[in-house]
């Protein structure tokens, strides 16, 4: 059993620049397939959930394609209904989880361990079980598309009956591939709060964390206490479709409308969950770039920390027209509006840290900078259907669409590419090429913004969402999203050309790869050797 | 906080078997549920498969700890990560909790026409809301004939789960304190109680069905009696295994009053249980 303590903690971290082959001299586990196998490193875990959710954006934008070449035109062109409502559902589930949530946990595995000191993430068999949850999951998920009745149809909320008495029989292993994917999270969670309060580096007080850990410390308190819900509605759901219960007929006594709390409940902290970690990485990039510290840390610490404390409050404002009362409809409109205080907070730290900085727009700083104008208009009209009275018109209409795509897209997507842009030096010792990432990055904010935009008139003017036609007046609209829907998905074809050139070469990163950059993962080599900090390092806390 | 001696275990093939396991049991239930019997070997096999991986993934992490690999941060890592894992659960149940008090509270008078919510009643005018649901509103729904008396099997077994939790603690403060014998005494009391608790909740379970109607099938009040119970009993079972594994491990001579964190995540998970029955019985049976 002594021989599998980690290769010697000696030499191999001291060759600094001539990186290249430092990470496999020393490694001496199972090759080839096994290796990924078998892992336990953090960073070839890091890897593989990036790559993971990389195949995974694909498959999503990709059935996102089909969905958006049947909208260009009004009528009903290339496929049925019944196929794009399957389309529409498993875009939404491959991409909140599969390529968001996998995509963060990906990078929280890199990066966690790096910027705290540690040698490994806390738990590091639990990290592979974790990991290799979601292939088996996904694959589950995707088969549903080959088995009679096809795939889930429901849209990615799955509200019951819809997705329970009126469901194809694919829905039970649909219930079954979101356990895995929920075991997955809350596994890898557990495992990133533990890293996070154990493994720091002696001298690392909580208050010393660059924003990325405690983001992510707070986004794994959050996965933690929801996806046990979801875990539970889903249960009830199968109990509902094969054992006769009535959880959600109220011919029993139970209410549909109990699902969509039991979700919600879920389901909101669920969308903090995907972008806590991207707030974080935003709160790194600036500084950077900005060369300047992060204006107000404390209080972007605390804002966090309120946005996911209101985000177990609001949940039923996704329910505003089902029917609550008067009193609840009061509550959640004021207490989801109340979040928008600490996500202001947030906006005007970022404007404040980019205030008389000395800027450089490098690729990671142009897609932080877009994130913070364009997530900003997704919290704009979050707060305009936040407004009960005014979601009665807006609800289901493009209009929600357009918003939570705002959020989503060039609010969580592009701070993960952000991320991946700003680490990729760390993780293959060479900068991305530069052009190519300007033409990725330009191309990525014209194509979402003519996919997403015209969105809110189409909504607004009374357009339903989840239909494979509409009336004649949508049609423009619909066209040029179709045709910002295929750009925006066609330049993500440059971003996989981008990594594969990074990996294969490129111009030499030294150790730290930004001239702004502070935090510990830069001390150590680029790229990262397998193994670091198996002693912790020194750490002297900068000032915030 | 770091030592520098960090215990990072090498490759390990536990985890992905794990996951093949895992995933052949839910692909395995799953064609049992849809298409009927022939899914069985699959999801058997993967049953055991992941059974079989947990014993000897468990029995690897036991060995590393006797062979003194893990130092107090490590200690640290596990503690932190049993008492999330511990919250998870307590965020599972709270989902059962709160479908049941949304139907007392709302579902069933909203139905019944109270408040702002007429449109509900117009679907069955003679509804009655009540609780225990004993006629639910559609015709094609039978409810329970009667409840189970919360003042027989459930105060049993209440006294049985809560005793257990009394003799559990015995059992930690005697390890703790070196006193092996008591260990070995009140930990095999425990797992005792244990199962004698599932074997009165397995009897409950019969008159329930026989003798009350009270059936899965039978309206809400059934599916959120045998949702909360069922969900509790199997973590009781799964509790007692891990009391067993604690017992032959107590015999084995493992274990010291400085070194005993396995023991404790297992007296955490047992009084967890616990805990929730109490609420169990007082929202299901009593209230």
């Amino acid at each position: 059993m002594a021989s599998h303590l980690p290769p010697g903690s000696s030499a191999q971290s001291h060759q600094l620049e001539t990186a290249g082959t430092v990470s496999d001299t020393h490694y001496a586990g199972p090759k080839g397939l096994m290796r990924w196998l078998l892992t336990t490193n953090h960073k070839e875990i890091g890897t593989l959930y990036l790559l993971f959710s990389l195949s995974m954006f694909f498959i999503g934008g990709l059935f996102a394609m089909v969905v958006r070449a049947e909208l260009f035109q009004p009528g009903l062109q290339l496929i049925q209904p019944e196929f794009f409502n399957q389309m529409t559902t498993m875009h939404g589930l491959i991409m909140v989880f599969g390529a968001v949530m996998p995509a963060f946990v990906g990078l929280a595995n890199w990066m966690i361990p790096l910027q705290i000191g540690a040698p490994d993430m806390a738990l590091p068999r639990l990290n592979n079980f974790s990991f290799w949850l979601l292939p088996v999951a996904f694959t589950m998920l995707l088969a549903t598309l080959f088995m009679p009745g096809g795939a889930p149809n429901f849209g990615w909320t799955f509200y019951a009956p819809l997705s329970t008495t009126y469901a194809p029989p694919s829905t039970t292993f649909f219930i079954f591939s979101l356990h895995m994917a929920g075991i997955s999270s809350i596994l890898g969670a557990i495992n990133i709060i533990a890293t996070i309060l154990n493994l720091r580096t002696p001298g690392m007080r909580m208050m010393d964390m660059p924003l990325f850990v405690w983001t992510w410390l707070i986004t794994a308190f959050l996965l933690i206490a929801v996806m046990p819900v979801l875990a539970g509605v889903i249960t009830m759901m199968l109990l509902d479709i094969h054992f006769g219960t009535s959880f959600f007929n109220a011919a029993g006594g139970g209410d549909p409308v109990l699902f969509q709390h039991l979700f919600w409940f879920f389901g909101h902290p669920e969308v903090y969950i995907m972008i806590l970690p991207a707030f974080g990485i935003v709160s790194v990039i600036l500084p950077t770039f900005a060369r300047k510290p992060l204006f107000g840390y404390a209080s972007m610490v605390y804002a966090t920390a309120a946005i996911a404390i209101l985000s177990f409050l609001v949940w039923a404002h996704h329910m505003f027209v089902v029917g609550l009362p008067l009193a609840a409809e009061l509550f959640f409109m004021y207490s989801t509006m109340l979040i928008s205080v600490p996500t202001g907070v947030k906006v005007f730290n970022w404007i404040t840290t980019l205030f008389r900085g000395s800027l450089t727009f490098e690729p990671p700083m142009l897609f932080a900078l877009a994130f913070v104008v364009l997530f900003t208009i997704g919290g704009f009209s979050g707060l305009m259907l936040a407004i009960s009275p005014a979601d009665f018109q807006y609800h289901d209409t493009y209009f929600v669409v357009a918003h939570f795509h705002y959020v989503l897209v060039p609010g969580a997507v592009f701070a993960i590419m952000a991320a991946v842009y700003y680490w990729l030096p760390k993780w293959t010792g060479h900068y991305p090429h530069l052009r190519l990432s300007q033409w990725h990055f330009w191309l990525s904010v014209i194509g979402v913004n003519l996919t997403f935009f015209p969105m809110h008139f189409a909504g607004l003017a009374g357009m339903p969402r989840r239909i494979p036609d509409y009336a004649l007046q949508f049609a423009d609209f619909n066209m040029v999203t179709s045709i910002g829907g295929f750009l925006f998905g066609l330049s993500q074809l440059l971003f996989v050309l981008v990594v594969v050139l990074c990996i294969r070469g490129g111009n030499k990163a030294p150790a730290k790869a930004w001239e702004g950059a502070e935090d510990l993962e830069w001390t150590v080599a680029s790229p990262a050797p397998l193994h670091t900090f198996e002693t912790p390092p020194d750490f002297t806390p900068h000032r915030h | 906080m770091s030592g520098g001696s960090y215990y990072v275990p090498a490759s390990s093939k536990w985890p992905i078997l794990a996951c093949i396991g895992l995933g052949a049991m839910m692909l395995g239930t799953g064609l049992v549920l849809v298409y009927g019997r022939a899914g069985m070997p699959v999801m058997l096999v993967g049953l055991a498969g992941i059974v079989l991986v947990m014993a000897l993934w468990f029995r690897d992490v036991v060995l590393e700890s006797r062979q003194g690999l893990y130092d107090n941060q490590m200690d640290r890592s596990f503690r932190w990560g049993m008492g999330w894992f511990i919250f998870s659960e307590v965020m599972f149940f709270a989902a059962f909790f709160g479908t049941l008090f949304y139907v007392r509270t709302f579902a069933l008078p909203w139905l019944d026409g109270e408040g702002a919510k007429g449109v509900a009643a117009l679907l069955w005018p003679d509804f009655n809301a009540s609780w225990p649901l004993l006629e639910p509103p559609g015709d094609n729904v039978q409810g329970p004939s009667a409840t189970l008396s919360p003042w027989h099997l459930p105060l049993v077994n209440t006294l049985i789960l809560v005793g257990s939790s009394i003799t559990l603690t015995v059992a930690h403060e005697g390890l703790k304190e070196g006193h092996r014998r008591v260990v070995r005494h009140w930990l095999g009391l425990t797992v005792l109680l244990g199962i004698c608790f599932i074997a009165i909740q397995g009897v409950e379970y019969r008159e329930a069905y026989l003798h009350y109607g009270i059936t899965l099938q039978a309206g809400i009040y059934g599916a959120t009696f045998f949702l909360l119970t069922g969900f509790h009993g199997a973590h009781v079972i799964i509790g007692s295994v891990i009391l067993m594994v604690m017992l032959v491990r107590v015999y084995r001579g493992h274990f010291a009053p400085d070194n005993q964190f396995g023991f404790e995540a297992a007296a955490w998970y047992w009084h967890f249980v616990d805990v929730v029955w109490i609420g169990l019985f007082l929202f299901v049976y009593v209230f």
